[in-house]
């Protein structure tokens, strides 16, 4: 079928598994609802399982779109496979949330349909943000997924932590949403259009209007911040640290693939036209993010924050292959954005695993012993950490060698470098995990803690870890479907991006 | 020496027949170790599940028992911990048939292809492609094993004394409450080992040169209540990163100038690059980094002394055996290459020369066994990275062969000391260091069969002929005087403006000394241990006694070939080695025929690209000086040591005057790492922490932007409205530079 968005019901096909997850969130909401009645208690677990459901619909909406073809890449919503690959990783990203969240919830007394629903939006907004070719398309799925993200970080009222967190989140992201916003603007003032295929072809005239520039630059900042990169970081310790486990697993996964998505369709795809413009600022913040956020998470005594401060090292190493801005870079960046989703919403799910009833302090002490006392789970987050950490026979390694020769391709030599030095520094404080967890004899006092992560959240887990070294041994399916993938974007006039595979 | 080799090459082509060689089911050489890794593995989170509740439930009723344990030295909590208990559990015996087992298998197989191959004169290696790993655009990477008479060789090494040295610690850890995992992280170890000498490219190599890595830092923390062995463990794993980041790059570089990465193509691609180029050199250099790392040299031989900390057993397979040598294999892999790099082969050979001389130097007063060949076995390595630096691959081959055989058994021969130590000073409830050389002391009485086989050993290292350390030895020590008068290729190549010829001069000397040195530290390490009375205390004494069959037989069977080993490569050219060519095997000079397809690459790159050299002509006097040595440390051990004077650790101080206390103290070269490298890593990131995220800036705009804050009102909380301003005020900064750079540009 091809879409030529002369009607405007095209849309309706275009989006249809946003329009599904949608429709299913509300369902979720009404399920919850007419389950309660008046009754103030906690949800069934058949919302979860609904939630999941739902997911399970939108990925084969999602696959169904591969079929439709678009008669040219001018429409708000592109239908290509670049946006199916993006969506199949942000739902793999919301359904490990979901799966985490399964007890979770129950635990800190917060199990309420309207978590489950909140997520479900979430997402929609993610895959929008992957989907958009235009500014004010991508603006809306932000906000989208902002909103509802501000809610679920506080999600826990009664956690001054939690609270704290979705504050801080909320008064930095309208900040900085006030900034993309203030871009979009600009940008529309000297191009008279907010369609980046639209844009595309005046780049040649617009190089030298400042007024342009300085909105691009905005629209740098806006996406930046959300993808955590360093110094508009800031907020991120914080509102992962405050967060409901599950949430910060969801924002390290599934918001920065989608706003990475946008990075790429904006800027390496769409503002390809004055790359040399734009990639000297984004190589130096590449450059503090990997070493910054190394060198900060080998002094955190928290596991859940040195989480944090890995997902931002990662925002680095994710730019070096969007600055790579080559077929290839593109192609790393799905296999590792990929990878990235299961290690890190493992490790989460691994945090909530081990931490005591609502205390997720989740200090590095307490995970002496855990190897021993759950030796699956204890593998299965060797396997993350390591992966993390970029060790051969993972995934993650085979991810940051495609991303070393894209940037090797693409003549960044000292980029290649730096992610190289980086990731051995970021050695040293996975690795630190690892020896206490198998190396320092628990306290006799935590004989009796259980694991705090239900069966099918123990099945996620271990089935991302598999996924993890599967990735390293046969890697080439994978990645063959992402270079496929990001062949599509090439489409694009005016880009530089002749060099297929 | 090598040139031997160009003398029978003709006969080998001639000889050479097309018959068709099948490799033996090779991918289940490789296979067979998994599966005991599997098993073993299973076992092993089962054991680990039943011995946690069981702790629980114990220390529940005693405490106080933890503290205890902690004042023994490393290795006593094998038997700590075995508190005899009346049944086995079935995961504790499953682990001593299928571990060994599947190792045994292994080698039957390799045995078999060795006959298989024996038959037919292979020239072109054989490759198997399983699956399509990598594929990339052009960079197509296959996971495929190659089969030819180096990597059989090694198989053969690995397996076999890897079967040998599993057998041996199914006695040796039997009563470890961790004993399934030790043999499932052991089997795990032998597959990776194998892929790393059977794969067909280098990335292949490399999953394998990761994966001994991280077994042999699971085994180096073993026992990891210790914080010291896990301390171990990580500094191992970290300066190995080091090394590995030199192979990687290496591996970058030859794709991009070669456009391959399989062994077969790079070889026939690598005459292309400029002889002695920049880019050849810088390959070669980075491979020599990452040899570097894995095989202990300086300057990052650090992790191996440390390393000491796992099991013994351990020890003798990944740190004496085979882990260590990967590099010497890597630089005989690389032949071809580092044929081209003359200048990088002559820094291998200076950095294996002055290793060499320089462990052996440490190793001359250390009390602790284990460590005393731990500092031997990097002085070996030296040698081997001597031998193959100055082009002479099959000698560091051969001597990586009967070290395999010598220095295993001296390992394992500890190991049974240290064992039957640790029994008796169980029994007694003593908590003297069962590993220091002070506590023991005429145990030929009580150990004769350890003693008889390690004795054949030291004989073997010390280079006494016809033990295998002789030929061997002699080969390297013999190539480096030949080099020096400027008979081989490198002789005329030069190094910092130094002809190749005074570096091998040089190295000769510098092996000489290492060698005289072995044989005096090794001399002093039995009668030390084996000699005059026994310090092992009264009480003690009635409860050492030999080690069973199990570790016993391994013993014997190392000690027989340490004898033998040497005859696998007897050349009838050189004077006084050729006495003993009625006992050669396989014919004259066997090894290096057997090598020669191996290395021809690398022959045919000297012989296109160097000037006509002067016939080898061998002369009589470096083997009777390699001789002379040998005795002369072992002579000088046994007249200026008395251990009937030395006392226990408490009588006998570690070290006496200036000179003994700086080789007590290995150089200091850790204390010098931990200055220049360590601390200044850590402060960065402290300040790192403290300007970018924390407190500094703070202070800085807290004056500036502290009142605005008060006004905007968002001073409710404590800490974290302060932040908030921070954290605008970053970004704002962060905007500003963002927008300036980019309307600049």
């Amino acid at each position: 079928m091809t879409l030529d968005f002369a009607s405007q019901a095209d849309y309706l096909l275009a989006l249809l598994p946003e329009i599904v997850l949608s429709l299913w969130a509300m369902l979720v909401l009404m399920v919850d609802v007419f389950q309660k009645g008046n009754r103030v208690e906690a949800s069934r677990p058949v919302v979860a399982w609904l939630s999941l459901a739902g997911l399970v619909v939108t990925a084969a909406a999602n696959g169904w779109l591969l079929t439709i073809e678009e008669a040219a890449v001018t429409g708000m919503v592109a239908v290509d496979s670049f946006r199916v690959f993006v969506n199949f990783i942000v739902l793999i990203a919301a359904a490990l949330a979901i799966l985490i969240s399964i007890g979770y919830l129950d635990r800190r007394g917060i199990n309420r349909g309207e978590f489950y629903a909140l997520l479900l939006f979430a997402t929609v907004g993610m895959m929008l943000l992957g989907a958009a070719r235009d500014l004010i398309l991508l603006f809306l799925a932000l906000e989208l997924m902002s909103v509802a993200l501000y809610v679920l970080v506080g999600f826990d009222r009664r956690d001054p932590r939690s609270s704290e967190g979705a504050l801080k989140y909320f008064l930095l992201g309208s900040f900085s949403s006030g900034f993309l916003l203030y871009g979009i603007a600009l940008v529309f003032g000297s191009a008279r259009s907010t369609n980046l295929s639209a844009i595309v072809p005046l780049l040649p005239s617009l190089q030298e209007s400042p007024m342009f520039l300085i909105g691009a630059g905005l629209l740098l900042v806006g996406l930046a911040f959300k993808v955590a990169v360093m110094p508009f970081h800031v907020w991120t310790p914080d509102a992962y640290d405050g967060a409901p486990t599950p949430v910060t697993a969801l924002m390290a996964t599934g918001v920065k693939a989608a706003a990475f998505a946008a990075f790429i369709r904006v800027f390496a795809v769409g503002f390809a036209g004055i790359y040399n413009e734009w990639s000297v600022v984004l190589s130096w913040l590449a450059l503090l993010t990997m070493f910054g956020a190394n060198l900060i998470a080998l002094t955190q005594g928290s596991v859940k924050r040195m989480l944090a401060y890995s997902s931002i090292a990662h925002a680095g190493y994710l730019l070096v292959a969007v600055l790579a801005a080559n077929a290839y870079g593109a192609a790393a960046f799905l296999f590792y954005l990929l990878v990235y989703t299961l290690m890190t919403a493992g490790a989460f799910g691994i945090v909530i695993a081990n931490s005591r009833g609502a205390n997720e302090l989740n200090k590095l002490d307490d995970y002496a012993g855990f190897g021993w006392r759950e030796p699956l789970l204890g593998a299965v987050f060797s396997i993350f950490l390591l992966s993390l950490a970029g060790f051969p026979l993972t995934g993650g390694f085979i991810g940051k060698l495609y991303i070393l020769r894209s940037s090797l391709e693409a003549g960044n030599v000292e980029l290649a470098v730096s992610l190289v030095l980086a990731s051995v520094i970021s050695y040293f404080y996975y690795l630190r995990v690892v020896v206490v967890m198998y190396m320092r004899p628990a306290p006799a006092e935590e004989a009796n803690r259980t694991v705090l992560l239900t069966g099918p959240g123990q099945l996620a887990m271990s089935v991302s870890a598999v996924a993890v070294l599967a990735l390293f041994f046969v890697p080439g399916w994978v990645l063959d479907v992402a270079q496929r993938s990001v062949a599509s974007l090439f489409t694009v006039p005016g880009t530089f991006f002749g060099l297929g595979p | 020496m090598i040139l031997r080799v160009q003398q029978t090459a003709e006969t080998v082509v001639a000889e050479a027949q097309a018959g068709a060689f099948e490799p033996i089911l090779l991918g289940l050489i490789v296979l067979l170790p998994l599966i005991g890794f599997a098993i073993n593995g299973v076992a092993a989170i089962l054991a680990a599940r039943t011995a946690e509740r069981r702790r629980w439930s114990s220390s529940s009723h005693h405490g106080g028992s933890e503290g205890e344990a902690d004042e023994y030295s490393n290795e006593t909590h094998s038997v700590m911990d075995a508190e005899p208990t009346g049944v086995v559990p079935w995961t504790h015996r499953l682990p001593s048939l299928v571990a060994p087992g599947v190792m045994l298998l292994a080698f039957a197989l390799a045995v078999a292809n060795l006959f298989g191959m024996m038959g037919v004169e292979l020239e072109e290696p054989i490759v198997r492609t399983y699956w399509s790993w990598i594929p990339v655009g052009e960079l197509q990477v296959e996971a495929a094993l190659q089969l030819d008479q180096l990597s059989l060789l090694m198989t053969l090494v690995v397996t076999g004394v890897g079967a040998l040295i599993h057998l041996f610690s199914v006695g040796y850890m039997s009563h470890d409450p961790g004993y399934p995992r030790y043999m499932a992280y052991l089997n795990l170890f032998v597959f990776f080992m194998l892929v790393l000498v059977l794969g067909a490219s280098f990335p292949v190599m490399f999953v394998g040169w990761e994966g001994v890595g991280l077994c042999s830092y699971l085994l180096i923390g073993f026992w990891f209540s210790e914080k010291a062995n896990a301390d171990a463990g990580k500094k191992a794993f970290i300066v190995n990163r080091i090394g590995d980041f030199g192979f990687l790059i290496a591996m970058l570089l030859i794709f991009v100038d070669l456009g391959a990465l399989g062994y077969v193509e790079v070889f026939e691609r690598a005459p292309q690059l400029d002889y002695a180029g920049p880019v050849v050199t810088a390959i070669c250099l980075f491979l020599f980094l990452g040899a570097v790392g894995k095989s202990a040299q300086i300057p990052l031989y650090v992790w191996l002394p440390d390393a000491m900390a796992g099991p013994t057993p351990v020890s003798a397979l990944i740190h004496a055996a085979t882990m260590v040598t990967a590099g010497v294999y890597l630089v005989v892999r690389a032949s071809t290459l580092f044929a081209m790099a003359p200048a990088a082969s002559l820094l291998v050979a200076l950095v294996g020369a002055v290793t060499a001389l320089f462990a052996a130097t440490i190793g001359l007063k250390q009390w602790d066994i284990k460590k005393v060949l731990a500092y031997s076995t990097i002085s070996q390595l030296g040698f081997m990275f001597a031998a193959v630096g100055m082009g002479a691959y099959v000698a560091g081959v051969f001597h990586l062969m009967t070290h395999a055989f010598f220095k295993a058994c001296l390992f394992l021969g500890s190991g049974a000391v240290i064992h039957a130590l640790h029994e008796a000073m169980h029994a007694t409830h003593s908590h003297a260091d069962a590993q220091d050389m002070r506590n023991m002391g005429g145990l030929r009485r009580y150990l004769p069969i350890t003693f008889a086989t390690m004795a054949i050993a030291t004989l073997a290292i010390a280079g006494v002929a016809p033990f295998a350390g002789f030929f061997s030895k002699d080969e390297i020590v013999g190539a480096a005087w030949i080099g020096s008068a400027g008979e081989l290729p490198l002789s005329q190549a030069s190094l910092f403006g130094v002809g190749g010829g005074t570096w091998m001069g040089m190295i000769a000397i510098l092996l000489s000394i290492a060698a005289f040195l072995t044989a005096f530290y090794m001399g002093r390490l039995m009668l030390y241990t084996f000699f005059g009375p026994n310090r092992t205390g009264e009480a003690e004494r009635q409860h050492l006694h030999e080690v069973g069959w199990t570790m016993s037989v391994p013993l014997i069977v190392l000690a027989v070939m340490s004898t033998i080993g040497g005859f696998f490569n007897v050349d009838s050219l050189v004077p006084i080695v050729n006495l003993f060519s009625p006992f050669a095997f396989g014919g004259d000079a066997a090894l290096h025929n057997w090598l020669h397809p191996v290395i021809i690459g690398a022959e045919e790159v000297w012989a296109s690209n160097t000037a006509a050299i002067p016939e080898v002509h061998h002369a009589s006097w470096p083997i009777l000086l390699a001789i002379l040595v040998g005795v002369a440390g072992l002579v000088l051990a046994a007249v200026v040591l008395k251990p009937q004077l030395l006392g226990t650790p408490e009588e006998t101080p570690a070290y006496e005057g200036n000179l003994e206390k700086v080789l007590y103290n290995k150089w200091y070269v850790d204390e010098l790492y931990q200055r220049i490298v360590v601390r200044p890593v850590w402060g960065l990131s402290r300040a790192f922490y403290s300007v970018v995220d924390r407190g500094t800036i703070d202070g800085i705009i807290d004056g500036v932007l502290g009142r605005g804050a008060m006004l905007l009102g968002l001073s409710a909380g404590r800490v974290q409205t302060g932040q908030v301003n921070t954290y605008a005020f970053i970004i704002i900064v962060g905007v500003i530079v963002v927008l300036g750079s980019i309307v600049v540009m």
